[in-house]
């Protein structure tokens, strides 16, 4: 007997990255229709994702921005 | 004079090469904001990363004949950095960084543990999500060991695919697959374990 919440649990991440086969994305799709207790573990799979993208992010500062423009080759060379 | 002045033909090209070359820096440049937020979780510290970005754009600058136009040039900037940030010895610190995976949890894990700390039953997966601060995930990426956040800052900060991640840190795509899905499960179980009680 196949546990199907152990095997999406191991789908989700190739899932998400939409690197399964369509075979794999219908199985996995029937399952989170009929789990919602997979379906909430993989909307906040897709929502951490992105929450890690934004929280690590940090802009660049305004100094090496000049320092990088600096480097151009001048015009006129 | 006569024998060395440039032929109408060498100006032409000589200009045309001024125009390419400016082009390019303006490429690069407009990308520098992307590559710096790649660069700042690749390493440690914020003064890295300034340098390393610093010293990617001279050499970008310095060999930009070597890009060929059409191609990716932000994973052309990576590739660089990636090569300067091993070039300052981090190859060196490989040995350590292969620390036992065998604690590592499934991808549900940080779910489950976050949820049954909150007091109602099936909750929200946002209120769930609000349970990490930003200081804890910048933590938790942190110490991801480095051959595993490598992959994960390029594909799932850098939003680079599979296959230019292989080429930028020079690995086969399937090891940039595996990395990537152990990678993101340390990520998720240091998540886990930062989380208060």
């Amino acid at each position: 007997m196949i546990d199907w919440c152990d095997k999406c649990e191991e789908l989700m991440q190739p899932y998400l990255d939409g690197s399964l086969s369509d075979a794999e994305v219908e199985e996995a799709q029937h399952h989170l229709e009929l789990c919602s207790w997979c379906a909430k573990r993989f909307r906040f799979e897709e929502r951490l994702r992105h929450y890690v993208r934004v929280a690590v992010s940090e802009p660049m500062s305004a100094e090496l921005k000049a320092k990088l423009s600096a480097l151009r080759t001048p015009l006129d060379a | 004079m006569s024998d060395t002045a440039p032929t109408a033909a060498d100006s032409r090209r000589l200009a045309e090469e001024a125009r390419a070359r400016v082009r390019f820096e303006e490429e690069a440049l407009d990308l520098s904001d992307q590559v710096y937020r790649v660069a700042r979780r690749l390493v440690g510290s914020r003064e890295e990363a300034e340098d390393l970005v610093q010293q990617t754009y001279e050499r970008a600058f310095r060999s930009w004949k070597q890009f060929t136009p059409g191609t990716n040039l932000r994973a052309w900037l990576l590739r660089i950095l990636t090569n300067l940030n091993i070039d300052r010895g981090r190859r060196q610190q490989r040995a350590p960084q292969t620390t036992p995976l065998d604690t590592e949890a499934g991808d549900y894990f940080l779910y489950n543990k976050l949820e049954a700390q909150l007091p109602e039953e099936n909750p929200d997966e946002d209120r769930v999500l609000e349970r990490l601060s930003q200081d804890s995930i910048v933590d938790a990426l942190a110490d991801v060991p480095h051959d595993f956040r490598d992959v994960i800052v390029l594909v799932d900060i850098g939003e680079f695919t599979y296959a230019d991640a292989a080429q930028i840190l020079d690995i086969p795509i399937g090891t940039v697959m595996s990395r990537l899905h152990r990678g993101r499960r340390i990520l998720k179980k240091n998540l886990a374990d930062g989380v208060p009680v």
